[in-house]
């Protein structure tokens, strides 16, 4: 069940566009079912929760990496998964009303949210660090196309590219941190990294683990310096930015921290990053909330400065580990007990407020402060709602804001005893930094109110005259605020029930098991120093807010961009130019280049690994024999191979080329490889009549000398590839880490495949696949070419180059040697009848499809050099790109029949028939398979030749 | 003999890359030839020359040299037949179109 609450979600987002058949309905109505259903099951789970009762399942996904995906639903886990569904139904409600079904594509909206839903179910329930990692960066994706929602906007796209890159820089920070847990802990579950941690906090990794996570938990949590992205996401819709990025997305950071909490609470790092970095970001984020002039801006910095609070409140939080087990742990919980009541407060002010701004948006048409007043007696209810919410936000009586409020100063309070890290002076700073802030949050939350909603009406400067908001959009944040009023009151309704196993889990194992955190919050606790700092609070607030007006700060000019963002913005740029810089100074365009950059790094790849190898021995002990025949051979074969280069003509160039093949055919002959040199020998043929063919319509080589600034690098890299490859050679000689697979071929190739000759078993039986897929690249090749050739081109292009006219093709095509004609007439049939017997014989004897198929194929080519190829063409009218394709069918048919027989793709079988008239024959079906290598290997050749020799 | 194999190799590889970094799309076509003769070759020293008979069960010999670089080899030579002879339409159709056949020159326009 508790896998089926993550995919659900994704799931209906797949079926949200079938919603399109019912227009009448708004599709938000078919999709706010999911988030109710979830929600109430969540509800349900409170009790089982608390009674200590974890649900775990656990589904295999890669068993082998230690990645399973493995659900855990906890005290931590169930409060996030009830914020999610519960926001989450209430935004979509809102939603409903707020985007209009005609003139926006709502399908697309629903899909992202229901997607960034589950994904965030995943990052909150998921106990594989590898599975909460990839359902993290799926949040960053979905808010990324939801900021984006209104695309044609350039700053929605600006804004969602700066999300999603600092959100998505600080995930792989993350990713990286992870693995260094996993490295050192061997495990990527988080409850099992957890019992193991004793033995992890002394590994010389463990801090840099820490870094790094925190640097996801920052960036994701628009922490300072990361928090630039937060205001530019606010391009997107409202309902997004309630749930997104107030509620749920940016929480992710303080989840991650409260879940890791177990493991790194303790290490005075954790302390003073979390606590210090909060502070600075709360201090920071109320500041600039008081010079917006839009109302979503001024919003998107509270919230950054009480994301703030909350992630400084961890930090505190995390002091308790360094007591284990005493009064002072219970005391130094108290902040993160603070921490999660402020989240669940937060979400429900926060959301509402949003929402109210919506329908300021939505009725005024602007969210400017200087072009707003005078609403409240347009928009009581909405008023009120802001009013609520404003006032919790700022801490004031009796709402839920208030008591967290207090709770934070308590555990500010309380931080300044900690003197273990002998730093005790300096901890004094942390209450006074945190209320000034809290003063500002005051003032911010004031201006948020007053300035909308008192004041005179500027009906000149709106485009409409606002009124009331319909009941559906008033909905979902008269029910948030109400809540803000019932946890003001009542906030014991959620300390057992949530708050305390979540502590518990936030705290994991710092008390013995018997015991809990207890969690108690009252609204009075006497004259305490918290008190008088709330009323220090609203007593300077109220003076700067009368300053603020006083001041017309709104009318002042601010700086539009500050220099953090000018940092984002000029980096970006320089990186696009920086690397496209880089990329044009090597991407030169030149074929030459790359090859060389090839070839330079494999001789450095290969050559160093061969020297900085361990095991690799040159050459062997027993040398094969030595004549001076094969000596020649060598050398004439290199002596034509060198002449290659130095060739002035194109047909010595070929000429000498071909003569480096033949002499390798009789290298083959002399190292026992028949069917190779069977295969080389007309290939070899075969490929000099093509060469011949084809080069008179190629220019004359140029006599020209390169520049030596050309031919020595080109030299240099030759000279090392060619030695990299003569050590290659020898390192292969001397070093077998393992036996060689060829003993099993030879010795099976007769039991298993019934052939003799073992290359043909190999190559239809063995590595039957190889051949298919081999023979599939010839075809595609010699379609290739025919397409290449019977290219139409733009008329007036297409004639050839002037002087290479056809005279050559004359003496190729039909030649006037009567003996010659004479004789192939009889050569062609014994070329025939010979390549059939290789075929036939090629399972047993040195031959196959292949050699058979290229000597049909020469007897053909030699056929249409006596007689021309148009007679060819007209004594045997065939379609050779068909018979390849036969060839191919055969082969494939062949290998897909051993399925019916229940056997795997390319099984063979064989056994003895008695045959009419050869008797007693064994026939084996890779013969069946040969054939359709040999029909294949005949259409490829012949087509390639009748498609060059034959172009017009 | 396996040692003159390999420089052989070398030898081979050497002017085969050699062509294949000149100017000239007829060199790189014969160049990328000499270069599959080197590949060839070497695969067939790598495993031991004249170690035994042919692979062909039921001769004389008891002992076979190595199966498995021979049936390497013969769909290496069969592909880069197809291969080459796709090269050298593709270099003659380039020259047709184009009127050269230098590789700076084939080289697109500067995005």
């Amino acid at each position: 069940m508790l896998h089926a609450t993550i995919w659900i979600p994704f799931l209906i987002a797949v079926l949200v566009p079938l919603t399109r058949r019912v227009p009448r309905l708004h599709a938000g109505w078919t999709v706010l079912a999911i988030p109710v259903a979830l929600f109430l099951y969540f509800l349900m789970q409170i009790q089982g929760v608390r009674a200590g009762e974890y649900t775990l399942s656990t589904i295999p996904w890669m068993p082998s990496l230690g990645i399973n995906i493995t659900l855990y639903l906890d005290g931590l886990g169930l409060l996030f998964a009830l914020l999610i569904t519960g926001m989450g139904a209430l935004v979509i409600l809102y939603s409903i009303y707020y985007l209009n079904k005609r003139t926006e594509s709502i399908h697309h909206f629903y899909i992202y949210l229901l997607m960034f839903m589950g994904a965030m179910l995943g990052v909150v329930l998921s106990d594989n660090l590898m599975v909460l990692y990839g359902f993290w960066e799926l949040t960053s994706i979905t808010s990324f196309l939801l900021i984006a929602f209104w695309h044609r906007r350039e700053r929605s796209r600006y804004g969602a590219l700066k999300s999603m890159l600092i959100t998505v820089f600080g995930g792989l920070a993350m990713f990286a941190g992870f693995n260094l847990l996993y490295v050192m802990s061997g495990s990527y579950s988080i409850r099992e990294i957890i019992t193991q941690v004793d033995g992890l906090t002394g590994e010389p990794l463990f801090i840099p683990a820490l870094l790094l996570i925190l640097l996801g938990a920052f960036t994701k949590s628009a922490q300072f310096p990361f928090h630039i992205w937060l205001p530019d996401a606010m391009e997107a819709p409202t309902p997004v930015s309630a749930y997104l990025h107030s509620a749920t997305m940016v929480k992710a950071g303080l989840y991650l921290v409260a879940r890791l909490s177990p493991v790194f609470a303790g290490q005075s790092e954790w302390f003073w990053l979390i606590s210090i970095v909060g502070l600075i970001t709360l201090l920071f984020g109320s500041f600039k909330a008081i010079k917006q002039t839009d109302l979503k801006a001024l919003l998107a910095y509270s919230t950054i400065s009480q994301l703030g609070l909350i992630m400084c409140l961890l930090g505190l939080g995390s002091a308790a580990a360094f007591f284990p087990g005493t009064e002072e742990s219970v005391l130094y919980a108290m902040a993160t007990t603070a921490a999660i009541f402020h989240l669940i407060n937060h979400a429900v002010f926060k959301g509402s407020l949003f929402m109210v701004v919506g329908i300021i948006d939505h009725e005024t048409n602007t969210r400017d402060l200087r072009k707003l007043g005078g609403l409240i007696s347009l928009m009581p209810v909405t008023f009120s709602v802001a009013l609520i919410g404003a006032f919790s936000m700022a801490g004031l009586p009796p709402f839920s804001g208030f008591l967290s409020k207090e709770m934070f100063f308590t555990a500010l309070l309380n931080i300044r005893d900690l003197n273990v890290l002998e730093v005790k002076s300096w901890l004094i700073l942390f209450p006074v930094i945190a209320w000034t802030a809290s003063v500002f949050t005051f003032v911010y939350s004031m201006i948020l109110v007053f300035k909308t909603f008192t004041g005179k009406l500027q009906k000149e400067k709106l485009d409409k005259v606002p009124h009331e908001a319909p009941l559906g959009l008033l909905l979902s944040p008269v029910l948030l605020v109400s809540l803000a009023v019932i946890f003001g009151f009542f906030p014991n309704l959620l300390s057992h029930s949530l708050i305390e196993p979540a502590v518990a889990s936030v705290h994991y194992g710092l008390l013995p098991p018997a015991e809990t955190f207890p969690v108690s919050i009252h609204f009075w606790h006497g004259w305490t120093p918290e008190i008088f700092m709330t009323l220090g609070v609203v007593a300077v607030g109220v003076i700067l807010y009368r300053g603020y007006s006083r001041l017309k700060f709104l009318e002042r000019e601010w700086k539009g961009r500050d220099s953090l963002n000018r940092l984002y913005d000029g980096s970006l740029v320089l990186m696009e130019r920086g690397s496209a810089r880089l990329t044009s100074l090597y991407m030169t365009g030149s074929n030459r280049h790359y090859l060389l950059y090839i070839f330079g790094f494999f001789i450095l790849a290969l050559g160093s690994a061969l020297l900085g190898a361990e095991g690799i021995t040159l050459g062997m002990s027993h040398y094969a024999p030595l004549s001076l025949y094969e000596t020649v051979v060598v050398a004439v074969m290199l002596l034509a191979a060198l002449a290659v280069p130095f060739a002035k003509s194109r047909v010595n160039a070929i000429l000498f080329t071909g003569a480096v093949g033949y002499m390798v055919t009789l290298l083959f002959v002399i190292f026992r490889a028949p069917d190779l040199a069977l295969t080389q020998m007309i290939v070899e043929t075969v490929s000099v009549i093509l060469f011949l063919m084809c080069f008179k319509y190629l220019p004359k080589l140029k006599t020209v000398k390169e520049r030596s600034g050309f031919r020595l690098p080109n030299l240099l890299i030759a000279v090392g590839v060619g030695l990299t490859m003569t050590v290659i050679a020898l390192a292969a000689m001397g070093s077998s880490p393992f036996p060689a697979i060829s003993e099993f071929f030879l010795k099976e190739s007769y039991s298993l495949a019934g052939g003799k000759n073992v290359v043909n078993v190999i190559l239809v039986d063995f590595r039957g696949f190889d051949t298919l897929f081999e023979i599939m690249v010839l075809a595609v090749a010699s379609l290739a070419i025919y397409g290449l050739v019977n290219l139409r081109m733009e008329p007036g292009v297409s004639g050839r180059i002037p002087g290479e006219k056809r005279e050559n093709r004359a003496l190729l095509l039909r030649s006037n040697d009567v003996i010659l004609r004479t004789m192939s007439k009889v050569i062609v049939i014994i070329i025939i009848t010979f390549s059939m017997y290789l075929f036939f014989a090629g399972h047993n004897q040195p031959g196959g499809g292949f050699i058979g198929a290229l000597m049909t194929s020469a007897a053909l080519v030699l056929m249409a050099i006596a007689f021309g190829m148009d007679t060819v063409r007209k004594v045997l009218p065939l379609n050779y790109r068909m018979i390849t394709a036969v060839g191919l069918l055969i082969a494939i048919l062949t290998a897909a029949g051993s399925f019916i027989f229940g056997a795997p793709f390319l099984s063979h079988s064989f056994g003895h028939f008695m045959l009419p008239v050869m008797g007693d024959t064994e026939l084996a079906t890779a013969v069946l398979f040969d054939l359709g290598v040999y029909l294949a290997v005949v259409g490829v050749t012949m087509n390639i030749i009748f498609t060059i020799g034959g172009d017009e | 003999m396996e040692l003159i194999m390999a420089v052989a190799v070398g030898i081979l590889f050497t002017i085969g890359v050699y062509l294949i970094l000149s100017k000239s799309l007829l060199r790189i076509v014969l160049g990328t030839s000499l270069l599959t003769h080197g590949v060839h070759l070497l695969l067939l020293t790598m495993a031991g020359l004249k170690t035994g008979s042919a692979p062909v069960l039921g001769g004389q010999g008891e002992t076979y040299v190595d199966p498995l670089p021979q049936a390497l080899i013969l769909t290496s030579i069969v592909i880069s037949f197809g291969v080459t002879a796709f090269f050298f339409v593709l270099a003659y159709r380039a020259y047709q179109t184009l009127g050269t056949d230098e590789m700076d020159s084939l080289k697109g326009e500067e995005q």
